[in-house]
Formats: structure tokens, sequence, C-alpha cells
């Protein structure tokens, strides 16, 4: 039996009760709405870009599972301050490690992202850690259709 | 299966005792992560007993070909043993014609199949078409789609926080512009059974047609198309421990006459040139193409085994495990039950906390307990409840007394990890 605080850890419940960077950002130059039918869960991604390319502030709203949230959480609070071209970089291998195809990111301040490396052992809450990230990418793409996990 | 006797009690005993009913279904013989399993999701699908499997095993193994073509002898075994299952289907519904049962793939298929033919001819610009806040997607989506079709306007009968249909203005939501009433006999979502009689009866006196989606109904409560009195109803063989892939749709044959048929196919004609064809008779004109032979065998064993289990003790076996859950759950802070319908059959849905129901589903499903979680197909009546999605449990004829201390545990677990 797999252990369920493999999937569930600490850092995951401290964000999803208490999520970072949480709400409108005033002066966002990018945003996306993402939604999974399956569950409900809904999020969107607002990016402050700098004059440089990179991703100044992220912030999200929305509501959905533990899972949902703070992966959208965590992700707001390491990639801030990252270029377009790194973000990019890192969502691929987040998702290879999500997936379960790929170790976690490795890099400065991204080893917290690993604490959603269990999830790859329930496939069914992959499109729930992912989601976020889809998101992001779509804001970056400037897709203004919403993204769905379906 | 085992040997049957007839009981004439208004409420009878079970015929069969819990262990010898379990012990027919294969899949519930399982350990899932460690722990044995404990089904709670027969809303979603039942399990398949064994003479289900094993009809359509015998079937493909030794009597299959193609139905209504061959004057071969398989297609002769094969035929007859199709449409076998009509009669056996109109005694489960207390139908009077066999050839009122038109095979489909499902309520679905069925719902689409009304709204798609005789709704259609029905219903122009301002028409109306009535259904209720607690239908599951398949009775709201083709209504919808067939009224912005036509012009017409669908309908909604509200229900009230207990879950409860509000039926006592009834009389001011059907009007002379309402053509078509289409309801569900018990709500996938929250258990409830509604009183569709008193629906269907207003209904009637203004002539507008009936529908009763009773996919959550037929594994559970009697029924009986002549007494309900309605026009259509409409059931899937995989909520009823048979095969997925097959349904009925139940129709008065008058109304199937002189309905339109749907698709256009082989086995659905009598002649066919290129300046036009002819359609067969009811129930066939409405089964085209090579039908899912295998599933509908399978449906008429699923009848066959709800009938030797005994349809009138059904809900004496599952209504204490309702009663039991329901009661342990008020006992549990924070545990939120949704809904607390006047009569319930099957299912329950709740809350725990402000946890979200994904997240209790994966973690019981540790357990070993299956339980759902989501919106169960039914967005609007969430919205109802202001909620976005619930954990659902839902007992068959196998589930026990026993499984319920599972299912509480594993619920024990879930507070434990959302410390």
């Amino acid at each position: 039996m797999n252990d369920i605080r493999e999937l569930y850890q600490d850092m995951i419940l401290d964000h999803s009760r208490s999520p970072r960077n949480y709400g409108v950002l005033e002066a966002s130059t990018c945003s996306a709405r993402g939604h999974n039918p399956l569950c409900g869960d809904d999020v969107q991604i607002h990016i402050q870009r700098s004059g440089d390319g990179k991703l100044e502030k992220i912030h999200f709203e929305g509501s959905g599972c533990a899972i949902s949230t703070a992966s959208a959480s965590i992700l707001t609070d390491v990639l801030a301050g990252r270029d377009e071209k790194q973000v990019r970089e890192i969502f691929t291998s987040f998702r290879a490690m999500v997936t379960g195809e790929g170790s976690a990111p490795e890099g400065d301040g991204l080893a917290k992202l690993a604490v959603f490396s269990g999830v790859r052992e329930y496939p069914s809450r992959i499109k729930c850690a992912i989601l976020a990230w889809h998101t992001l990418i779509q804001a970056l793409d400037g897709v203004e259709v919403d993204v769905s996990t379906e | 299966m085992m040997g049957s006797q007839l009981s004439t009690d208004e409420n009878p005993a079970p015929r069969y005792s819990i262990e010898q009913v379990r012990a027919l279904f294969p899949c519930l013989q399982q350990e899932i992560h460690g722990h044995p399993l404990v089904y709670l999701d027969s809303a979603a699908t039942t399990q398949k007993p064994q003479p289900v499997i094993e009809a359509i095993d015998h079937f493909y193994r030794h009597d299959y070909s193609n139905v209504h073509r061959g004057v071969h002898t398989l297609s002769e075994r094969a035929t007859s043993l199709y449409e076998g299952v009509r009669a056996k289907v109109a005694n489960l519904i207390h139908a009077t014609d066999p050839h009122e049962v038109v095979f489909t793939r499902g309520t679905t298929e069925g719902i689409n199949l009304v709204a798609r033919t005789i709704g259609r001819s029905l219903l122009n610009e301002g028409d109306e078409v009535l259904i209720s806040a607690m239908e599951h997607h398949a009775n709201i989506v083709p209504w919808q789609m067939i009224c912005k079709e036509q012009g017409a306007i669908l309908k909604v009968i509200p229900c009230d926080d207990d879950g409860d249909l509000i039926l006592d203005d009834l009389d001011t939501r059907i009007g002379p512009r309402t053509r078509v009433v289409a309801v569900g006999y018990v709500s996938n979502a929250l258990g409830t059974v509604h009183d569709v009689k008193k629906i269907i009866t207003e209904a009637q006196k203004v002539g507008a047609i009936t529908l009763i989606d009773a996919a959550q109904a037929v594994a559970h409560i009697p029924i009986d198309v002549v007494e309900l009195g309605c026009d259509f109803l409409v059931f899937s063989a995989h909520k009823m421990y048979g095969p997925s892939g097959s349904g009925v749709l139940w129709g008065r044959k008058e109304l199937l006459d002189q309905m339109e048929p749907w698709q256009g196919g082989g086995d659905m004609i009598r002649t066919v040139s290129f300046e036009g064809s002819t359609y067969a008779e009811t129930p066939w004109k409405f089964e085209a193409g090579t039908p899912h032979i295998a599933g509908v065998i399978g449906l008429g064993a699923a009848v066959d085994f709800l009938q030797d289990v005994g349809v009138d003790c059904i809900d004496s076996h599952e209504s204490p495990l309702l009663a039991e859950t329901v009661q342990r759950f008020d006992q549990v802070n924070g545990l939120r039950v949704i809904g607390r319908p006047t009569r319930r059959v099957s299912v329950i849905s709740f809350l725990l906390d402000d946890i979200h129901p994904h997240d209790m589903g994966t973690i019981i499903d540790q357990y070993g307990v299956a339980v759902r979680a989501g919106h169960h197909c039914a967005m609007p009546l969430m919205d109802r409840f202001g909620i976005s999605a619930t954990v659902r449990v839902s007992f068959g004829i196998y589930n026990c007394i026993e499984e319920i201390d599972s299912l509480m545990l594993a619920i024990e677990k879930v507070r434990e990890v959302f410390r």
C-alpha cells in the first residue's frame, strides 16, 4: 500500500490551507484560466512581466482540491523572478516528474517541487497537480481560451 | 442460481443470505491496497454477478452470430436469445407488450432518441419542456439541444434544501404550452425517490408526453409502467448488474408506432431503393445496425438475476444500510449530509469540514473503500446547494453492514491526514 502521506506531504497541506500569492494582481500583464471539469478545479493565473522578460510576480485565484491549490501556490512561489525560457523548462521537467517520466526538477530554489513526486502513484490526480502549470503556460502563450485538462 | 421460493409477504424477507449474494460477485473477492474491497459506488455502475458473466461467456462460446439475418442455426439461436430478452424486460417493468421494449446503448441514448424523434415533432417555438433541478446531465442536455433547435423553452421544477422536489405548485409549471415532461425517478446525486406518479398525472392533464429516467431506480425499487402511467421509461443495464453499453427504452406502443426512426441503417428497414426506403415495425425501426447482441443477452441474465433475488426484497436489504450510514454520519462532527429527502434509495452524498471531495476519495480508496467524488453529472444541483462536488456513497444488493465500519474508519483517516 502506498503511504498516503507521500501524496499529502506537510508542505502540500500547508500551502492548501494558506495559499501564497493568492488574489488579483493589479499590475498583471497576462492572465489565463484553467478548469478541470471532472472535479471542478478552477484556477486563474495572473503574471506581471518585467521589461527584460522576467516573470516578476505570479498570483493565482480559484478553488480546488488540496493538490491543485498547493500546486498553484507553490508554483507562484518558485517561479517568480525567473525568465520565461527557464519557466518553460521547469514546466517540462515538472510535468515529466508528475507523470512518472522523469525525476524532480533540479536547480536553485526548485527543491520544493519534489513534494509533488508522489502524485505519479495516483493517475487520477495528475491533472490536479498540473492544472495551474498548464494555465501558466497558456497565459505566457497569450491564449485567451479557457484551458481544460479534460 | 439458487433454488428460490415464492413469497407472499408485503415486505418479504430476503430469499438469499448476504453471504450467498456476495459470493456471486467475483470482482468483490479482492483486496485493494491491502484491504478487502468495499464497493460503495453502485450508483456509478454495479458489479456483475456470475450468472451475467456466464451468460455472456456462454453466448460468445456457443451461440454467437448476428441477429435477424441468417437462416443458419447459429443466427436463429442468437436471434431467439436476443428477442427473448424483450419479454424478460417487459416482465420486469410490468409492460404488457414485449414489442414496446427498444434496446439502446443505455439511458443516455434512450433519452436522445425520444428527444430527437417525438420531442422534435412536438416542439415548436414557445413550447415548453419541463425537467427537474435534480436531473442527471443525460436528462438535461438532450432537451436543451432540441429546445435550442426548435425555439422551445426548458423549464425546471425546483428542489428544496432537503433535496425533495417542490411539487406543491406543479400546476403553475405545467401549462398549455408544456409538450414534454421528463424527470428522473431517483436522484443519482442525493438518492431522492421523486413522486413521479404525481408529476405524470399533472402532465397528462395538459396532454404532455412523459419520460421517466429510471437509470437509478431500476436496481432498487419495483417498477410498473402501467401503474405509473408514463409514456416512456429509460434505463441502463450496467446499473442493474448487467453489462455496460446496453439499455432499454420502453414506450407506449401507439406512440412508438407514430414516431419516425432516429438512426437509419441496416436492420431498421423493410425495403430500400434509391428512390426511398420503408421502415421496419416497432421496435426494430429504432435499432439500426448490428446491436450489442451480447450486451442484450447479458441484460436478460441481469433481469433473471434481479427477479431471482427478488426485486421486492432489495429495498428491505438496502434501507437499513442507508439508515445506519446516515445515523453514523450524523455523529461525526463536521460531516454534512447533503439533502434529507422524504424517501431515499441507495445514495448518500456528504462533505467533511472543508476538505475537497477528491482528496477524500483518494484517501478513502487507500483503505479499500470505493466511493465517488465529484459533481455526479448533476452540476445544476451542485449549484443549487452552493457546492462544487460531494463524496457519494451508494449501496447495492451485495453491501453489508460491516462495510459501513470500513467506510467510517476511512473517513477517520481522512481527518488524520488533514488534521
